[in-house]
């Protein structure tokens, strides 16, 4: 009983706190890689050349792995998304609570053949969260862990496909059929659009990359030549029996599904973003709509880039023109989201809560990490700027960075709602100017260490002259990594101490609007979802199941 | 053991409530009542076919990219039996929706034959593609012998484990039939893995022109 109530639950909320923890669980351990990494990077002697430039690179590959997969795909959607979809539309469960729970424990079995590779002979896998093809095809040939890890690795993408897809079947269900009486589309809470608009991508995107991993798995273990080209020669010895596949294949599925997923991290965190700038502004978002369609014009978009992650790959200059026009394009539904953050605060009672905080945050560090995407979109500077540190600072800005200010705007807004207790809003403080200071000293100068021609993936750079030089700033970095790590330690004490001994909660803390902060079984909407300081409303937010006769404008 | 039965189980209370025309856009009662999960199962039904579709569309893709680019591709010799197979797949399709047909008319009896019918020819299905697996290695022709051949392998497979989920499916609402248990709840059921079959169909079909037209 115990069991099936807290282990095979099938009730959305314990779902959502499942996939809360084990994204929690990566995240730690992904960050622990990354001290690793940075640790050697500047001391590479250290430990007695403990870490060779295989094990950097299999740290490398998990890092990337359990952060986009683990982490960014599955907090921001799965464990928020569970958790308050049904509640702030009003349904009393998503729509298939059987296949929820089946879509956590395939994630789950995911992740742990994904952490299986660290175990087995060779160890974990070193082509990196891209697996590109011929070396992720070849087999233990390419290195240590290209022989049972890799293998691992691409079973574990290829289950977590399923689950994503799971998830979106429960999600776009949920969304189109269970909303409450009252709640029509345009009512929604931004953050529901924006795990609708994400189940989209990842059904689309995963689907996809599921196809292009099971092909990569024959390559290995089949001995077709999907991806493999004629001719292959590695450490000595060539490759027989394999003619006439195509590495170029992979990068186009793989990236198809790529792109599109770096909007699956990010776009949940926007919209919980517009959520608490609106509560904590006590305004209305500026241009509900424009959000919202901006919002689709983002993921539409986001299928037709892939290409931009190709320019090097000897791609026609003319694909490469129209790529880096479709990319650029993306500025201008960002910019309007943008603007409309702004707009959201501007002239607002601003309430400096740490939710609010990281949700401000969130727009600085989305405005950075896509001002350098733009230089990245056009093929000419990114003949340059590819495979460089200048590209890791774009990613980790606007991927690694804002989704995770998103998560944590989530988790200090609703934990009232998931925990019935508040975090510490003292430590909530210093862990957020900690870290917003900490992630700019460690990703601003990663960028000029990629104008300064660094390339990405390298353990060691003090055997070359030119590179050799920027030591110092590298230190800089590890520092600063180091700071951001130990930053997260508040956090994580916070966390802990607070579902134990955090203040009891009232229903609705926040003075919000929507119906995540009610107990009504059976809510009735009649107002939009952020109504706040409306002219004659009795107080200054009006909930969207207050009777219709409060309201003063729509 | 039959008159014990509940009489009320294995009657048919008339055909199921149709969907409402709101479509859910913010007029249902977000409660978990009939309508609105029946409505949510076509939702997540449609949900899984565009799922389905993508990964077809990535193989689809690959097998066009990877046959135009390279000159290694030698057109497959297909076992006849797909023909068959084929054939097999059409008339159980036709045979469910038969038994929808009964269903519809009350005629209970009639739905469980039709509908286990099949069901039965849905698995014949699938052992004539085995069968067409072992006449290609009979032959020689392994998944690596030939790009031709690693795309009729996987795409066959693909749609095979696709197909064995539908065969689950059937097999689920034939079983419940059988046992006297088909309520009008699970009407939802008989038309969800219809229309599942139904597209599985399709997408074979669409396999076929695929693998004859340039495999």
């Amino acid at each position: 009983m115990t069991l099936r109530r807290r282990i095979f639950s099938t009730d959305h909320r314990t779902i959502g706190k499942q996939y809360y923890f084990l994204g929690l669980f990566s995240v730690l351990l992904g960050v622990a890689l990354s001290l690793v990494m940075r640790y050697h990077v500047v001391r590479p002697k250290a430990l007695g050349g403990a870490i060779s430039p295989e094990l950097y690179l299999s740290l490398m590959t998990m890092h990337g792995t359990l952060m986009v997969f683990f982490v960014l795909t599955v907090v921001p959607q799965s464990a928020f998304g569970n958790y308050f979809l049904p509640l702030q539309i009003g349904a009393r469960e998503m729509a298939f609570p059987r296949l929820n729970m089946f879509s956590f424990w395939t994630t789950a079995a995911s992740l742990a053949v994904l952490l299986s590779a660290f175990f087995v002979e060779g160890g974990a896998p070193i082509s990196g969260w891209t697996a590109y093809p011929p070396l992720s095809a070849v087999g233990r040939i390419a290195g240590p862990g290209e022989g049972l890890g890799q293998t691992l690795w691409i079973v574990s993408i290829g289950i977590f496909c399923v689950a994503s897809v799971m998830g979106s079947i429960n999600f776009v269900a949920t969304i189109a059929d269970l909303r409450c009486k009252g709640m029509t589309l345009m009512r929604m809470p931004l953050p529901c659009w924006s795990w609708l608009i994400t189940a989209l991508l990842s059904l689309l995107a995963f689907a996809v990359l599921l196809g292009a991993a099971v092909l990569l798995l024959l390559d290995r273990s089949a001995g077709t030549s999907f991806f493999l080209p004629a001719g292959l020669y590695f450490n000595d010895t060539s490759i027989p029996g394999r003619a006439g596949g195509s590495p170029l294949l992979w990068q186009h599925l793989f990236w198809f599904f790529g792109h599109p997923e770096v909007y699956i991290a990010i776009i949940p965190g926007m919209g919980i973003v517009s959520h608490v700038l609106s509560a904590f502004s006590r305004k209305p978002v500026f241009g509900y709509r424009a959000m919202v369609y901006a919002m689709i014009a983002i993921a539409f978009l986001g299928f037709v880039v892939w290409g931009h992650h190709m320019f090097m790959s000897g791609m026609s200059p003319y694909s490469a023109v129209a790529f880096s026009l479709l990319t650029l394009a993306i500025g201008v539904p960002s910019a309007i989201k943008t603007f409309n953050w702004i707009g959201t605060m501007w002239g607002g009672r601003l309430r400096f809560t740490t939710a609010m905080l990281f949700a401000i945050g969130f727009v600085s560090v989305f405005v950075t990490g896509g001002l350098s995407g733009i230089v990245l979109g056009q093929p000419a500077l990114d003949l340059y700027f590819h495979d460089t540190a200048f590209v890791v600072a774009h990613f980790h800005m606007i991927m690694g960075v804002a989704a995770t200010f998103g998560i944590f705007a989530g988790t200090f807004f609703w934990f009232p709602r998931m925990f019935g207790r508040t975090l510490n809003e003292r430590l909530g403080k210093l862990h957020f100017y900690l870290t917003f200071a900490g992630v700019y000293a460690l990703f601003i100068p990663m960028h000029l260490l990629g104008l300064a021609g660094t390339p990405r993936r390298y353990p060691d750079f003090t055997s070359v002259d030119f590179l050799g030089a920027l030591m110092p700033l590298h230190r800089f970095i590890t520092h600063a990594a180091y700071t951001v790590a130990a930053a997260q330690l508040i956090f994580v004490a916070n966390l802990f101490w607070s579902l134990k001994k955090g203040p009891r909660a009232a229903l609705n803390p926040w003075e919000a609007t929507t119906l995540e902060w009610t107990d009504a079984a059976h809510p009735v909407v009649h107002h939009g979802p952020y109504e706040y300081s409306s002219p004659g409303a009795p107080a200054d937010f009006t909930m969207q199941t207050d009777a219709p006769n409060i309201r003063s404008e729509a | 053991m039959m008159k014990n039965m509940p009489a009320a189980r294995d009657v048919v209370q008339g055909p199921p409530p149709p969907p409402p025309v709101d479509r859910g856009w913010g007029d249902g009662d977000g409660s978990d009542g009939r309508g609105a999960d029946r409505r949510a199962s076509f939702t997540g039904l449609f949900v899984l076919l565009a799922a389905t579709i993508m990964v077809f569309a990535a193989l689809t893709s690959a097998f066009i990219v990877r046959r135009g680019m390279s000159d290694d591709w030698t057109s497959l010799h297909k076992p006849p039996i797909l023909w068959v197979n084929t054939a097999i797949l059409l008339a159980s399709s036709f045979l469910l929706d038969i038994s929808r047909r009964a269903l519809k008319a009350r005629h209970r009896t009639k739905f469980n034959f039709w509908w286990s019918a099949g069901t039965v020819l849905g698995i014949l299905f699938l052992v004539g593609q085995a069968f067409a697996w072992r006449q290609l290695r009979n032959e020689g022709v392994f998944i690596a012998t030939n790009p031709s051949s690693s795309f009729f392998y996987v795409l066959t497979a693909a749609h095979a484990v696709h197909l064995l989920g539908g065969v689950t499916a059937l097999v689920y609402v034939d079983v419940q039939a059988l046992r006297l248990q088909l309520g009008p709840a699970k009407r939802t059921a008989i038309d969800i893995s219809a229309i599942y079959w139904h597209f599985l169909d399709a997408l074979w079909i669409y396999l076929m022109v695929l693998m004859y037209v340039w495999g």
